[in-house]
């Protein structure tokens, strides 16, 4: 007998079990807590503003930005929105292949994002101590790096736990939810991170 | 626990996880999932905390008795008043009353179980002891952090930066400890209620957390980016902070301020609901103007996330800037004068108990009065730039947060300990530590106001001849404070193994909490309650169905 809500199949007819069942609010916990690690990111903007803002030159001459390679891993990342939503649509679907198939493709879209990121550190030529404006395009590409990496680790658990017989299913996806909103999370902080770092140098 | 054998487990039936019928004592120093042992977790190692801060304090006072320094080296007293500073804020004052109140309650006051993610709340507490070992390690590594708990660069890059790089990390932790509370506290009030509250039916102690929670969530996570920054100026060789290499100290500044002046409201909001609690059952009276209290709390949060340059007017502020923030400090003031004003309201007429709960609600008040007279001074930027630095401002941030956050979690220790214990704290020694802290709060806090507006300088450890005798009635009265802890604790400890047993509803209270037993069994009730009536009703007809049936009441009706 499965239970009224989500995964834990509950078995009892007795009322006071009732309580146990309350609704699944990792999903809403989960939202929350982005809400406020959007604000770490904010805070690191701010900085990455008011430099720019008060200096004459940003970048300056010798620490340029690279503008093909980003450009081209926005493109990987914003559309790997749409494909691991297609694996939670799946999944809803109880279409765990289809979800096992969208979420495997999104694991290897972070992860080229993430050997792209790579990529360009090692060829850009300076390092985070160069300056002011080195300082902060290490720091806050490699904290949102550091954060594509944990969502990659969330959607490699789900495939690793979605072995298991009727882990999920149409009415179990708690999992793949949540790691489907927290790479929407890392994507919309890249969204803000390239216009600001990236796309401002062009103006 | 004869009904709980009887009964059928609710986590029995489905197979899993059983637990006991009662905690034992060791339970206490696990990872327990428990709101209320993790409430008790959070209380009992705060009031650690506190006495390792006020030791400090006493410490830094016993200096500051003669203008020489003569008893601690300068180094070290500017360890100590770095470290209380954190400690009180960070280990004692926010654990305490979000932490400890928050969790122990919240869940008790609307009718759930426990909170909504129990896990997250163990590891929430579990982040704060290695957060003090590492503050105390920074005094082993280095002599501890030198540049006050706010740290300001350049003074925090170029003093003790290992002891610094520890501070740092110690803050992040209880940061991420706070933001994980409240992202809990929200999602319980929200979501967990039991079906029968609505929203304005819900105690004002939640209302309270609720903003509590908005404004840690929003304002914490801007404190670990600027500590990040910290840690990589201090250690990687960045220049966020570094002048001399284009960087800009009031950048952290703002930063730092964005959060730190919120967490003063993270400081009095949860005591502004204790208050909320604490009067009407003391006074017999229904909450005057339910609503604006509420709706105060969330007004604060709101306007306290735009004030925070009030503490930068001497940091070559912009005028425009100095006239916004003036007006916001000031704007501030209404919505807390709305909650002082509703409880003096409270208050009038009422058939007040002088409970040592209620007596330190009502030593609350005037105290606050005052430190928040002295705040409306301050937030004026002509004013401020004048005592900017001196003691004025270190007599205004202990009236608030001695005579208000500390005064509240005594009152809310006194109110909930039979709740909490089972057991009634012993209410003469209750009234002398009332007595004793509050001549002693007096005593030491007046003078610094004098002393600020006279031109004494704040964090020094020797100071002009000329401000002695004023400095020494100072350190009497930390004295007298220092003294004021020990029959409190005396009566903790002792009524805690052998006070006087509690009964379900001593107060003769009408919130949620005093429905279950003292101390409640595990998943708080054999049967959810149901609501009959609002948490304030008292002196009318429904006060007379609190309580169980025939269970004797201990202090008189309405």
């Amino acid at each position: 007998m499965q239970g009224a809500v989500d995964s834990t199949p509950v078995v009892t007819g007795h009322e006071v079990a009732a309580h146990e069942e309350h609704q699944d609010l990792r999903v809403l916990g989960l939202i929350t807590f982005l809400c406020s690690e959007f604000l770490m990111f904010a805070g690191f903007f701010a900085v990455f503003l008011v430099f720019r803002g008060s200096n004459a030159q940003w970048p300056p001459e010798e620490t340029e930005v690279e503008l093909l390679l980003p450009a081209v891993n926005t493109l990987i990342l914003v559309s790997s929105s749409w494909v691991i939503n297609l694996g939670t649509k799946a999944i809803k679907a109880n279409d765990l292949a289809g979800m096992r198939k969208w979420f495997g493709i999104t694991a290897a879209m972070g992860a080229v994002f993430l050997a792209g990121q790579v990529y360009e550190y090692m060829n850009l030529g300076y390092g985070l101590k160069t300056n002011l404006f080195s300082n902060c395009f290490y720091l806050t590409t490699g904290f949102h790096g550091a954060h594509v990496f944990i969502g990659l680790v969330l959607i490699l658990g789900v495939l690793w736990r979605s072995r298991r017989a009727n882990h999920y299913s149409d009415i179990a996806h708690t999992g793949p939810e949540m790691a489907e909103i927290y790479w929407h999370f890392v994507d919309v902080v890249w969204i803000v991170l390239f216009t600001l770092i990236y796309l401002l140098t062009l103006i | 626990m004869a009904q709980a054998e009887v009964s059928i487990k609710p986590t029995e039936l489905q197979g899993g996880h059983g637990h006991p019928d009662k905690w034992k004592w060791y339970d206490y120093f696990t990872f327990n999932v428990d709101h209320k042992v993790i409430g008790i977790q959070y209380l009992v190692t705060s009031f650690l905390f506190y006495l390792v801060g006020g030791f400090m304090a006493v410490l830094m006072r016993t200096e500051l008795a003669t203008p020489d320094s003569d008893f601690l080296s300068p180094d070290l007293y500017n360890a100590f008043l770095t470290n209380h500073g954190t400690i009180m804020i960070f280990l004692w004052i926010v654990p305490a009353a979000i932490g400890g109140f928050g969790n122990y309650l919240i869940p008790l006051m609307i009718g759930a179980r426990d909170m909504a993610f129990p896990k997250l709340n163990a590891i929430a507490f579990w982040l704060n002891p290695p957060a003090g070992a590492l503050l105390a390690a920074s005094f082993f590594f280095g002599g501890g952090a030198q540049a006050g708990w706010t740290s300001y660069p350049p003074l925090s890059e170029i003093t003790a930066n290992l002891p610094q790089t520890l501070w740092c990390a110690a803050l992040v932790m209880v940061g991420t400890s706070s933001i994980l509370g409240s992202v809990n506290f929200l999602v319980t009030i929200w979501k967990m209620r039991v079906p029968s509250m609505k929203w304005d039916q819900m105690p004002l102690f939640c209302w309270a957390m609720v903003a509590t929670s908005i404004l840690a969530l929003f304002a914490t996570p801007v404190l670990a980016a600027a500590l990040i920054l910290l840690i990589f100026d201090i250690n990687f060789g960045t220049s966020f902070f570094k002048p001399d290499a284009g960087g800009n100290v009031v950048v952290y500044q703002h930063l730092f301020w964005f959060y730190s002046h919120p967490a003063v409201y993270l400081m009095i909001l949860p005591i502004f609901g204790i208050m909320s609690e604490v009067i009407p059952v003391h006074a017999r009276k229904p909450i005057f103007g339910y609503k604006a209290i509420a709706y105060s709390s969330l007004t604060i949060c709101l306007v306290g996330l735009f004030v925070w340059v009030h503490h930068m007017f001497t940091s070559g502020t912009a005028p425009w800037m100095r006239i916004f923030f003036t007006i916001s400090t000031l704007i501030v003031a209404v919505p807390t004068g709305v909650k002082i004003f509703s409880w003096v309201a409270t208050l009038w007429g009422g058939k007040i108990r002088y409970t040592t709960a209620m007596l330190f609600a009502v030593g609350l008040l005037s105290m606050f009065v005052f430190g928040g007279l002295s705040g409306v001074t301050l937030g004026a930027a002509p004013f401020d730039i004048h005592v900017h630095d001196t003691y004025y401002v270190v007599g205004h941030f202990h009236y608030v947060l001695f005579g208000g956050s500390v005064f509240g979690i005594y009152s809310g220790i006194y109110h909930w300990f039979p709740k909490m214990t089972g057991r009634m704290l012993n209410e003469p020694l209750g009234k002398v530590h009332f007595v004793l802290t509050f001549i002693g709060t007096i005593l030491t806090f007046t003078p610094m106001h004098s002393l600020g507006m006279q031109g004494m300088p704040r964090r020094v450890a020797m100071y002009d001849p000329q401000f002695a005798d004023l400095n020494q009635l100072v350190t009497i009265g930390s004295y007298v404070l220092a003294v004021s802890v020990i029959p409190f604790y005396i009566n903790v400890i002792w009524s805690w193994m052998a006070g006087k047993e509690a009964g379900p509803n001593p107060w003769n209270a009408m919130t949620m909490e005093w429905t279950t037993d003292s101390p409640p069994m595990i998943e708080n009730w054999e049967v959810l309650p149901v609501l009959t009536h609002g948490p304030y009703e008292y002196g009318m007809d429904k006060a007379d169905q609190v309580g169980p049936a025939g269970e004797p009441v201990a202090t008189t009706r309405p």
